[in-house]
């Protein structure tokens, strides 16, 4: 960013709208691939094959789908608040989309800089607890009701293992600046946080099996964080019918879902910029610079992703009171232990 | 300390049980798809499938026995008595006909596929093939005909009928002046067209105009 200064007010309006939309034509882009990713794991664990017939193994259908989408007519119920109806959707992906702002795609592309970045990203994503809940009451449907109620009370719980898991890696790099946090872990794969990072072999050995369980337990929360399967509560396809959005359709009901899509991203870029040394190679030096860098954290995040889509079509879905249980009894007091032992050992 | 026992292990069971589901999905990722790609490849139906109706309509001798037999009344059947100086031929198993079969429809919309018109067939030319890809834009291209009558046979053959039934009547009425005149105790004269003997066991051959019950919207 800091080569665009001396543009004056338009050059820098432009290159503010050019560098702000990149993200967005990553996100559509990467939509698409995991739309066709998820449909074909989800054919194949259950020994089908998805799509066949629009192209080589039905990889146009995902174009087809939003070619569909689009035609679609936009139906907005007589019962409906309409005008909470129409803004919802956007609430939800401007959350989503703001956050991609702090994401460190590479050394050089960063949307914003700033240096609070993971306060940036958690503050900005719980907007998106409010598009859900405007979208189910706007709906004036009890299924959307209860998915929105149901997915405030999840988002919420959820919300302090997510920021007590990036406290701790923040507690380790000392910054909230996500571009810091990567470049801390720099020097291959043995300095990620998720292998306690690039300190002194004691307190390294005796970090790691608490950075770990950190790793695991923000990717957990993370999941229900995107209310992806096991903790699809708020959607629940069998019960909600869609939760939120039964009452949406046409391109309403695709940004939705394309930021559904864009989120699974979002808290796989986050893990991966915190734990997984974010755009660093990780063979050190070697294959790394800014498109390296790019590279390294695409494939990263969409490990991660695979795995969301791994563990969607493994489990069933929580009950209410497990999900409350594994949020507030397990996930935040393992967070609180590993807080402490972390904090110690930083300290020795 | 039971309780923290329980509470670990409860975590221990779910994330192992978690790594055992995962290991399934996996290896089923690489297992080869059960699903065929339909329109492209057809399984095979197995040899006694009950599909579409199909009446070889040479052998059909019209004795209404598979349309009795229709729980869902999709068969109608009409035919006509043929006049003694007609020749229809013989069946494939060497039965003679002795109707003709003007109408003979099914509608495979209304068939359920249970099969109970095949064993009733004396002819055995009703049966059940296993074609099922006969959908249709039109619900009346359901109605499958499968006579072959032409409209001027029908014709015909109704002319034909009705003249020898009158020519009968007329010479029963004649014997019946005849025996009255004679009065006397004269043995029955057998009007020659009212039984075909060795009629097929049906019910008695329906007038052209008369029409199954439950049969609305009839081609």
């Amino acid at each position: 960013m800091e080569a665009f200064q001396n543009l004056g007010f338009w050059g820098t309006l432009l290159v503010t709208i050019v560098l702000s939309a990149l993200p967005l034509v990553f996100v559509l882009l990467y939509a698409l691939v995991t739309i066709y990713l998820e449909m074909k794991v989800a054919a194949h664990v259950q020994d089908r094959v998805a799509y066949m017939r629009t192209g080589w193994h039905g990889v146009l259908q995902p174009i087809a789908d939003f070619i569909k989408l689009i035609q679609k007519e936009d139906i907005i119920s007589v019962a409906a608040n309409k005008k909470l109806f129409i803004l919802a959707p956007y609430i939800v992906f401007m959350g989503t989309y703001g956050a991609y702002a702090a994401i460190p795609f590479s050394s050089i592309f960063i949307g914003a800089n700033i240096d609070l970045g993971a306060f940036f990203i958690i503050g900005i994503s719980s907007l998106v607890v409010v598009g859900i809940l405007m979208a189910g009451w706007a709906s004036n449907n009890k299924w959307s009701i209860f998915g929105a109620v149901r997915s405030a009370a999840q988002m919420i719980s959820y919300e302090i293992p997510t920021a007590l898991a990036v406290l701790i890696a923040v507690m380790i790099t000392g910054s909230l600046n996500l571009q810091e946090v990567t470049k801390f872990q720099a020097g291959g794969i043995q300095n990620w946080l998720i292998f306690g990072g690039p300190l002194p072999l004691l307190q390294k050995i005796l970090i790691t099996p608490f950075t770990l369980i950190t790793f695991l337990i923000l990717f957990v929360a993370s999941l229900a964080e995107v209310n992806r399967t096991p903790f699809d509560l708020p959607e629940a396809e069998s019960e909600l019918v869609q939760g939120f959005f039964t009452e949406y359709s046409g391109m309403r009901w695709a940004l939705f879902y394309v930021a559904e899509y864009a989120n699974m991203f979002l808290v796989a870029g986050v893990a991966v910029a915190l734990f997984l040394g974010g755009w660093e190679s990780p063979f050190g030096s070697f294959l790394s610079g800014p498109i390296w860098g790019l590279f390294w954290f695409i494939i990263k995040g969409m490990v991660l992703v695979f795995l969301q889509i791994w563990l969607r079509w493994t489990l069933p879905r929580l009950r209410v009171d497990q999900l409350m249980y594994t949020s507030w009894k397990v996930l935040t007091p393992f967070l609180f232990v590993c807080i402490i032992a972390i904090g110690l050992i930083l300290v020795l | 300390m039971t309780a923290v026992r329980i509470y670990f292990n409860n975590i221990w069971l779910a994330l192992s049980s978690i790594a055992i589901g995962m290991r399934i999905t996996m290896s089923h990722l690489f297992v080869k798809s059960v699903t065929t790609q339909y329109p492209d490849v057809k399984l095979k139906m197995p040899e006694r499938a009950r599909n579409r109706l199909y009446v070889n309509i040479d052998d059909c001798i019209g004795c209404d026995q598979c349309s009795m037999a229709c729980p869902v009344d999709c068969i109608t059947i009409e035919t006509i008595k043929s006049t003694p100086d007609q020749d229809l031929g013989t069946t494939s198993t060497g039965q003679k006909k002795r109707l003709h079969v003007p109408v003979f429809d099914i509608d495979i919309a209304k068939c359920c596929y249970c099969g109970l018109c095949v064993p009733p067939c004396p002819t055995e030319c009703i049966v059940m093939t296993d074609v099922y890809e006969f959908s249709e834009f039109d619900r009346k291209n359901l109605i499958y005909n499968f006579s072959v009558m032409m409209p001027q046979d029908i014709e015909q053959a109704r002319a034909k009928l009705k003249k020898a039934e009158e020519e009968a009547a007329a010479k029963k009425a004649a014997a019946a002046a005849a025996a009255a005149a004679a009065k006397a105790a004269a043995p029955p004269a057998a009007p020659p067209a009212d039984k075909p003997a060795g009629a097929p066991p049906s019910q008695q051959p329906s007038t052209p105009a008369s029409d199954t019950p439950g049969q609305p919207g009839k081609s």
